[in-house]
């Protein structure tokens, strides 16, 4: 498995909402760098809101790819906004909700919200709303430039099989 | 909807979509030229206008998509009388007076202004 910021998808409605989990480890070894120890202050570890977009890119992605079947090699085209208040710390989990807001052969746009729910001697937080991240995805196969690329769907890698497969979805692509 | 009242919603979505400030958003300013406008950024402000404005825009419809790549349609560097028709025919909200004077195929990117949008969109109201 390379490159997996979900951990695993809990709710699909096709061509309409995912929702998927990603849990915070102290294993992570980026966390370990993001923020080391200083002369003045011990480490920081934080989940790098870079991987939280990335998170959601792998959300909204899947969502938009198994719209078609995942005949469509779907890319991040562009990220229209992302906003997150506060930091996701080891042991929290983080709970990505994608919806499609449009859908053309051309590509699609996507909505998110990002939650964050902490573990508590009583269970689960409540889910806290942490951010919203709203994405534009391009069918790589229909850009205006009439670029050819390979074939093979190489977006969908088998990680992404995995993944689904691991979620209980089938992944028959 | 007045031509004025397209504009300033077109506006507000180039702003939105390119990070640019209001007032470089002028009639005259060409999308790709002087607002950095890109090929992904295309498709972005065709759903942004399908939803401010409810209508439906198909792919290659705001903007040509493939002609300009086409040796049928371009000859040295400068669009033949067949692809000026031919974009004439599938984007007719551009003003093409530039175009016809020096049609070099870099010159089809330069007449797509916030003016041929607001053409573009009032036209497609009225066919509503």
């Amino acid at each position: 498995m390379r490159w997996m910021w979900i951990d695993r998808i809990v709710e699909l409605m096709p061509k309409e909402r995912m929702v998927a989990v990603k849990q915070i480890s102290m294993a992570e070894e980026h966390l370990h760098d993001h923020f080391p120890s200083t002369d003045t202050r011990r480490a920081i570890p934080v989940m790098p809101m870079s991987l939280i977009v990335e998170g959601m890119a792998q959300t909204a992605g899947v969502l938009v790819g198994h719209a078609e079947g995942f005949k469509e090699k779907v890319v991040l085209a562009k990220v229209s906004k992302a906003q997150l208040t506060r930091d996701a710390t080891p042991g929290c989990t983080l709970r990505y909700t994608a919806t499609i807001e449009q859908f053309t052969s051309a590509g699609a746009s996507t909505k998110g919200i990002v939650e964050l729910i902490e573990p508590t001697a009583a269970g689960e937080s409540t889910p806290e709303v942490i951010g919203h991240i709203d994405l534009l995805f391009s069918h790589l196969d229909q850009n205006m430039g009439g670029v050819e690329y390979p074939k093979d769907n190489f977006v969908f890698s088998e990680s992404f099989k995995t993944l689904m497969q691991t979620s209980g979805i089938e992944a028959n692509f | 909807m007045e031509r004025s009242e397209i504009f300033d919603k077109i506006q507000e979505i180039l702003v939105d979509a390119l990070a640019v400030d209001d007032d470089e958003v002028t009639n005259e300013a060409t999308l790709i030229g002087d607002l950095g406008a890109e090929s992904i950024d295309i498709l972005d402000i065709s759903f942004k206008l399908e939803q401010e404005f409810g209508f439906k825009i198909a792919q290659g419809e705001l903007f040509p998509e493939g002609i300009t790549q086409d040796p049928e349609y371009v000859e040295d560097g400068k669009v033949t009388p067949k692809g000026l028709a031919l974009l004439k025919e599938r984007v007719p909200h551009f003003n093409f007076a530039q175009l016809e004077a020096d049609p070099s195929v870099e010159n089809v990117a330069k007449i797509f202004t916030v003016d041929a949008l607001v053409t573009f969109c009032d036209q497609k109201l009225q066919a509503a």
